[in-house]
């Protein structure tokens, strides 16, 4: 199945031990790189050319580029000032990251990946660095060292789970960001990231479905829920005057289990009543300007979203199953695009399709039969931009505490996975922060070796068949790396997947019941 | 990269696909294939029709449960079902029938 070793889980505790370290395992090229089209349609440097061996040059002016990119990131963003500065190398972040656990490679200890840049940062920008660069680790900025961003700032998902050990709290993804950043100013945008940018910036969406195609395959879901249960559950799309506009990941209407997911909102939206509708213009909730550190790219996406809430006259805009667009918005949409002050000031803006639903159990307004789960035993992911980068609910926890309870509603079987690989100590899935890419695949895979031991753990253990999550990536990374370890693709469910199987609609007739 | 089919090189990007979707033919399916080590029997070729009937009218690839149902309907509710899509495009028939159709690469978080 694969040229690189698969490592090995065991189950036992499900906590993966800390690997013997191993130079250069993950040295390499890093991923595909930009080409000049792709790069145009995000504003950055294009002037790069092919070698015969198929190889990229850098732009023409590279080194100046790099250290001027630099230079302005770390006085527009006084944190990145503060965090290049102060990291004293204690070595509380070294065995935190998942990349590091699975790949035993050493510039994958936070502390060394951030120091990739750290050291370049040293010798261009601080007294000690410029006249005794040797005393204090500083180096030149050279080719070789951009290879080296480029190939290990691609092995950081940029999950924050080091920064929760950080005594200082150094923001690791912040680094991983500027790095990318700059990166991208000297033509190594990473092709993953800005293609699909462009096509939301050209068609609406990162997965580059037009308008008819949206509006074809959502009345599929209509006729599939109608098949399902004999009730006409509305998908709408540029229903102007409706009071919601739903802003999800455009894997939602494409992937599964994504798409069960996307069903459950539709059904709880319609059992409660609400007006809800999608917008074709901005038929994606994902931003990936975030994860390559692009705020001018970050703020274009999001515009689009006021744009719509605008142009369609909604008064709440709610965010379906999307770990980074949730923290986009949660942390960053007022200043991105704000203000929202159109909006209908009794609801949070945005909120999460979470905190309706959650009220919705509680006061007893959807008529659940947590039976229809029983063929299930839940675990649930906390994907980490939702735990480490957001709240929900309003209330301190929200975001581990909501999803669980809505899951413990609808489903009889719930365990959860140790507490050291949940909640604000969740590993990564492997594919956040631009990963998620089958030119990266040997990370993704390694990357994942910290959640499938503890998803081992609970499986033979506790009898987990299932694992929910609430971000489109953590989904398809998943479905797409669990059969490496000898899970299948068809364990990994939505959350609002089991909502959706447990929501008995008013008038539901099922198919199964029928004549 | 290029492809090299009845001696004539046709362009594909990093991962295979055809860099220009107009060029597709069937033999160059057959030239993908075959570095797959898949050989292409007329249970593919029910698939990458529709594929390419559908990207005509859509200017996308269909969803996996969009392919599924088409393919129940076409071929019988035994085969509408991702099970017997990957049983023939291992690799995923949402990216692997896709490349062999000539279409573009889903992409996103798929």
């Amino acid at each position: 199945m694969a040229d690189y070793e698969v490592p090995k889980i065991t189950g036992e505790d499900g906590i993966t031990d800390v690997p013997p370290v191993t130079e250069d395992t993950m040295k390499g090229s890093g991923p595909w790189i930009s080409a000049p089209k792709f790069q145009e349609e995000m504003h950055f440097p294009s002037d790069i050319e092919k070698d015969e061996e198929g190889n990229w040059s850098l732009i023409p002016n590279w080194k100046e580029a790099a250290l001027e990119k630099m230079d302005d990131l770390r006085h527009r963003y006084r944190s990145l000032q503060l965090f290049l500065d102060i990291c004293v190398k204690c070595g509380a972040c070294t065995d935190k990251c998942h990349y590091f656990l699975g790949t035993a490679d050493p510039k994958n200890m936070p502390v060394a990946r951030q120091d990739l840049l750290r050291k370049v940062y040293r010798r261009y920008f601080t007294f000690s660095g410029k006249y005794f660069p040797k005393l204090v680790g500083a180096t030149d900025l050279t080719e070789e060292v951009i290879d080296d961003w480029y190939n290990y700032y691609h092995q950081c998902s940029q999950c924050r789970r080091c920064s929760v050990f950080c005594p200082y709290g150094i923001d690791t993804a912040e680094i991983s960001m500027a790095a990318r950043e700059i990166l991208n100013h000297v033509g190594r945008g990473q092709k993953y990231c800005t293609e699909i940018m462009g096509k939301v910036y050209k068609i609406g969406n990162n997965l580059g479905l037009p308008e008819p195609a949206l509006a074809d395959t959502l009345e599929g879901l209509e006729e599939d829920i109608e098949y399902d249960t004999g009730v006409q559950v509305k998908l709408p799309l540029d229903k102007k005057g409706a009071e919601i506009l739903l802003i999800t990941p455009s894997a939602d209407f494409f992937a599964e289990p994504h798409v069960d997911g996307l069903m459950g909102y539709a059904k709880v939206f319609h059992e409660l009543g609400l007006d809800w509708t999608l917008s074709s213009y901005a038929s994606e909730g994902a931003n990936f300007g975030m994860f390559i550190g692009s705020y001018e790219n970050m703020r274009r996406i999001s515009q689009r979203i006021r744009k719509a809430a605008l142009d369609l006259g909604v008064k709440r805009i709610v965010f379906g199953e999307c770990g980074h667009a949730w923290r986009v918005a949660y942390s960053f949409l007022n200043t991105l695009a704000g203000p929202f002050d159109f909006l209908d000031p009794k609801y949070p803006v945005p909120q999460h399709v979470l905190e309706i639903t959650w009220p919705a159990i509680q006061a007893g307004k959807l008529n659940i039969d947590k039976s229809r789960n029983d063929d299930m035993t839940l675990t649930f992911h906390d994907s980490c931009n939702i735990a480490r980068g957001s709240g929900m609910g309003g209330v301190e926890g929200g975001q581990f505490d909501i999803p669980r309870n809505v899951i413990k509603a609808v489903c009889n079987n719930y365990v959860d996975m140790p507490a050291d690989t949940i909640k604000d100590a969740t590993f990564c899935c492997g594919g956040g922060g631009g990963i998620l890419t089958d030119d990266l695949m040997e990370v993704r895979v390694k990357g994942a070796q910290p959640r499938m031991e503890a998803l081992k753990h609970v499986t033979d253990q506790k009898g987990v068949t299932h694992m929910a999550a609430i971000c489109a990536i953590c989904k398809s990374q998943f479905t797409k790396v669990i059969p490496y370890y000898g899970f299948t693709m068809d364990q990994i469910v939505s959350v609002h997947q089991l909502v959706s199987n447990a929501l008995i609609l008013t008038g539901q007739v099922d198919e199964d019941e029928e004549d | 990269m290029a492809l090299v089919v009845n001696g004539v090189e046709v362009a594909t990007d990093e991962e295979g696909y055809l860099e220009d979707l107009s060029a597709w033919t069937p033999e160059i399916a057959e030239a993908m294939a075959k570095e797959e080590d898949v050989e292409l029997t007329q249970e593919h070729w029910d698939i990458i029709n529709f594929l390419r009937e559908y990207y005509e009218e859509y200017q996308i690839a269909p969803a996996v449960r969009v392919l599924t149902k088409a393919v129940g309907k076409r071929l019988g509710k035994d085969k509408g079902n991702s099970k017997y899509l990957y049983s023939l495009f291992p690799y995923g028939p949402g990216k692997q029938a896709c490349k062999y159709a000539g279409l573009p690469k889903p992409t996103g978080c798929v």
